[in-house]
């Protein structure tokens, strides 16, 4: 076992380990063939076309959400008035298009504009004011939701027709949302693989320190990722007043804040910032908006419904901890561990070790013991 | 390797002798200076190793340097023009670059995505990954590592692997001086010679390398110059060409043992092995066998990496031993969490006082229960009764057992962290650099707390990194290297034979 020191070292690892993202769409594809086995022996089609529709359009909303709170999580922060932003946008857009065609591309832009503003007030308190991004969240919603209780008591504006095609029209078995969402996904990946901030966000999430040291401008970035969060619940709040035909406070008690975290972190973008991304991200609400799809369709009790989607979310992640536990590089200086057959020049191993230590099967250099096996 | 022209090495290139001229660098802690007017000079191409003991001011000379600390006095001169890095990133700008202990990498960004971090190269506004891997590749292939590809993630990497993505993304700087702070510290012996290689290539370029190490060989194998520190003071700097290292060992160490330890207390005799290792061994360490007796102090000395901390971690169930055994009090024990170290009579005050040590934002009193509380509940009570004591016994001050401890000098943290292990009244306690950080003062009631423990028939491990509290302290040092004992020596030993032991390196005699 006399290996060079650059072919050892320059080995990343010896088996290729599967990606997240990749281990992401097999999950789904399995979500997929599982959930379709299971209708079809209850005597229906999960991948007819009504049910593709379905799933398609229960995914538009989530992922609209979701790929914002995405940038967010990946700078290490969160977002928890995505549901109260979404539940404003409707409002706002619904009375400001108040029912006239010509006043579409207004309502949107008011909408952009006011859910930008909340995204860089969220960034800004906790990039300047380094207030905890939980509590700026927390906070910030509180004060939509107080607004929004006081303001509208009910249902308010209306949306016109032209735009309500947005929430119902179709392409082939594609809802026009879906196939928007799609596209902002896409974008979303583009922009994460080749835009400068995106690629500072892996940096501010992975750790601040380094990516000051390294000079990026730490703060800006955050930014960024709260008001594009913002903005994207935004036009989920859209999506929602086109389906309705009007503004709806109420949206806000539908726990979007934390389906959208829990369809990122399923996605395989870990809490803690700094890792993962947007495809993972699209994953993880396909896989959720299929459960939903599977669980209407065998008309599963609601609350039944929840304990297994909360049992799906925390499988998912405990897989992903203990991937995350094998990879954790540690320096074995002694390889002895896992390696029943070989002992060190002079002394022999007591008993056959308990540990599955990382030192014989992984990426290490074995030091000191050589020509022994 | 003749280092006495080294100018000629850089190609003809740097025609000024000095590339960097450190003078009279001053600087203080909280009133307490740990530099005083030291002077630095680097030549281009050269490697200039930069030594002391711990608390010597390597560390912070280094900073300095790096723009991490300012100079409270002193001035530096970078190719003859005056300079003052408020910031790394500056240092970083005028090519300066620093390679600390701890990694600035992100653990799951590529090679490529590491070295050019917050200068992604574009074009038409988009980041140009392809150019970036292609300029990484270009760096790499410049340096002849060509095994490394730009596309791997750093987390896959050994740790040489990211030692040299840091190394690449200093030159990605086109940086002309790179100092290295215990770049071996973390590293396997064939990782060493990959290092050393490219440390080679660096010096052909012209770049100046200050590298801080505590090892003898690497000192001689690698640099040109050596500049000694002691207490903050400059010693000398010297060519080592013309330096014998048991010279070197004296200039590091020599300095008069002071009476500063307290004796021996009358009575004190060495008892029965209170803790015997017996062939341990886990992946960082390998046939320890250590003995230590009630009454007496023993010690665990060693450089940095050496695998000291490591047996009080596998002691105390941290990073247990996967090989061997462990009596305590001649029954065989395995120790396979702290909660069983302490219920099994062991106690170990750690390295980080801070970080493992305390709960900062509770109370002195909450924070001397802690164990008794968490590990045996129901005595909690009865046995919480002496901690009043000892806490006066150990000279703390502090307003009164609510205040809580982040508002407590180091000295006065570490009794309390001291008082909530006596507490227990172990049979064997681990101190891990007990003294570190702490004042003189402190220090001293530290000293006499551990003569009075072997009074009691305490077993008492200590692991220092400070030779003169070893020598001062210890009935018996356990040298380590490299995960291994290296010798034992009896007490009233010399720094130099435990420098001699640690380095691998016989004193006045040829090089290993």
């Amino acid at each position: 076992m006399s290996t060079t020191v650059d072919t050892a070292t320059a080995m990343p690892s010896r088996r290729r380990r599967l990606g997240t993202t990749e281990l992401v769409y097999m999950a789904l594809l399995g979500v997929v063939v599982i959930g379709a086995v299971i209708v079809a022996i209850s005597g229906g089609n999960l991948l007819s076309t009504a049910n593709t529709v379905e799933m398609l359009s229960r995914s538009s909303l989530l992922g609209f959400v979701a790929l914002g709170q995405t940038f967010v999580i990946l700078c290490r922060s969160l977002d928890l008035s995505v549901g109260y932003v979404m539940a404003l946008s409707s409002l706002i857009g619904a009375t400001t298009m108040a029912g006239d065609p010509a006043r579409i591309p207004l309502g949107i832009a008011a909408v952009v504009l006011v859910a930008g503003g909340i995204g860089l007030a969220n960034g800004l308190i906790i990039a300047v004011l380094k207030v905890n991004p939980f509590i700026t969240t927390l906070g910030m919603g509180l004060i939509i939701k107080g607004y929004l209780d006081t303001r509208y008591k009910g249902p308010a504006g209306a949306v016109p027709e032209a735009f309500r095609q947005f929430g119902y029209t179709r392409i082939g078995f594609v809802p026009l949302s879906a196939a928007v969402m799609l596209l902002a996904m896409a974008v979303g990946i583009a922009y994460l693989r080749t835009s400068r901030t995106g690629y500072h966000m892996y940096a501010v999430g992975g750790s601040e320190d380094v990516a000051r040291l390294s000079g990026i401008r730490t703060g800006r970035v955050m930014i960024t990722a709260h008001v594009l969060c913002s903005i994207a619940a935004g036009v989920a709040g859209l999506l929602i007043a086109a389906r309705f035909g009007t503004g709806s406070a109420l949206v806000y008690s539908s726990g979007y804040e934390l389906d959208s975290i829990a369809a990122v972190v399923l996605g395989g973008t870990f809490l803690m910032g700094g890792r993962g991304g947007v495809a993972g991200t699209l994953a993880g609400v396909l896989i959720l908006a299929e459960l939903d799809t599977v669980f209407n369709v065998l008309q599963v009790d609601p609350f039944f419904k929840e304990v297994l989607r909360g049992v799906v979310i925390i499988a998912a992640v405990a897989i992903y901890a203990r991937r995350q536990v094998e990879r954790r590089a540690t320096r074995a200086r002694f390889g002895g561990d896992g390696d029943d057959g070989g002992t060190g020049p002079g002394r022999a191993p007591d008993r056959p070790p308990d540990s599955t230590a990382g030192g014989a099967d992984g990426d290490q250099v074995v030091a000191g013991h050589g020509g022994d096996r | 390797m003749t280092a006495s022209t080294p100018e000629a090495a850089g190609g003809g290139a740097a025609v000024s002798t000095h590339l960097l001229r450190m003078r009279g660098i001053s600087k203080s802690f909280l009133g307490v200076r740990v530099l005083h007017g030291v002077d630095l000079d680097l030549r281009a191409g050269e490697v200039h190793a930069l030594v002391g003991e711990n608390g010597a001011g390597k560390s912070t000379l280094m900073k300095i340097l790096a723009g991490v600390h300012q100079a409270d006095s002193g001035t530096v001169e970078l190719d003859g023009a005056a300079v003052a890095f408020e910031h790394p990133l500056q240092a970083q700008q005028a090519r300066v670059s620093t390679v600390f202990q701890e990694f600035n990498l992100l653990p799951d960004r590529t090679v490529a995505e590491n070295v050019f971090l917050g200068r992604e190269p574009r074009t038409r506004g988009m980041v140009d990954a392809r150019r970036m891997n292609a300029d990484t590749a270009q760096l790499l292939a410049d340096l002849g590592l060509t095994w490394l590809t730009p596309q791997a993630p750093v987390r896959s990497l050994s740790v040489a692997g990211q030692q040299i993505v840091e190394i690449v993304k200093a030159l990605s700087y086109d940086a002309r001086i790179i100092s290295m702070d215990e770049p071996t510290a973390a590293l396997a012996d064939e990782e060493v010679d990959l290092l050393y290689r490219l440390i080679a290539r660096l010096r052909e370029r012209g770049v100046a390398i200050l590298y801080v190490s505590h090892r003898l060989k690497e000192i001689f194998d690698l640099c040109d110059r050596v500049t000694v520190l002691k207490d903050g003071a400059l010693v000398d700097t010297v060519d080592t060409a013309t330096l014998r290292p048991d010279e070197l060992v004296r200039m590091m160490v020599g300095r008069p043992i002071s009476s500063f330890f307290p004796d021996k207390l009358p009575g004190t005799a060495p008892g029965d092995v209170r803790l015997r290792v017996t062939g341990g061994g886990n992946d960082q360490l390998d046939g320890i066998d250590l003995e230590v007796r009630a009454g007496e102090i023993t010690c665990l000395a060693g450089l940095q990496g050496s695998g000291r901390t490591e047996i009080a971690h596998a002691l105390f169930g941290i990073a247990r031993f996967t090989r061997g055994t462990v009596q305590v009090d001649g029954r065989t024990v395995r120790l396979r969490s702290p909660r069983q170290a302490v219920r099994t009579g062991l106690a170990l005050v750690t390295e980080d006082r801070k970080a493992e040590g305390l709960a900062l934002n509770q109370s002195v009193a909450a924070n001397a229960r802690l164990v008794l509380d968490a590990v045996d509940p129901r005595r909690a009570a009865a046995r919480a009764r002496r901690i009043p004591g000892l806490l006066s016994s150990l000279d703390l001050v502090a307003r009164g057992p609510d205040q809580e401890v982040r508002f407590l000098s180091g000295g006065n943290q570490q009794k309390v962290v001291l008082a909530k292990w006596l507490a227990t009244e172990p049979s064997v306690i681990v101190l891990d650099e007990p003294t570190r950080g702490i004042d003189v003062g402190a220090k001293h009631r530290v000293y006499t707390l551990m003569r009075e423990l072997a009074a009691d028939g305490v077993a008492i491990l200590m692991v220092s990194s400070e030779l003169p509290e070893v020598i001062g302290m210890a009935d018996r040092v356990i040298v380590l290297r490299d995960g291994r004992i290296a010798g034992e020596l009896p007490g009233g030993t010399t720094e130099e034979a435990v420098m001699a032991l640690a380095t691998g390196q016989v004193p006045g005699g040829p090089m290993s």
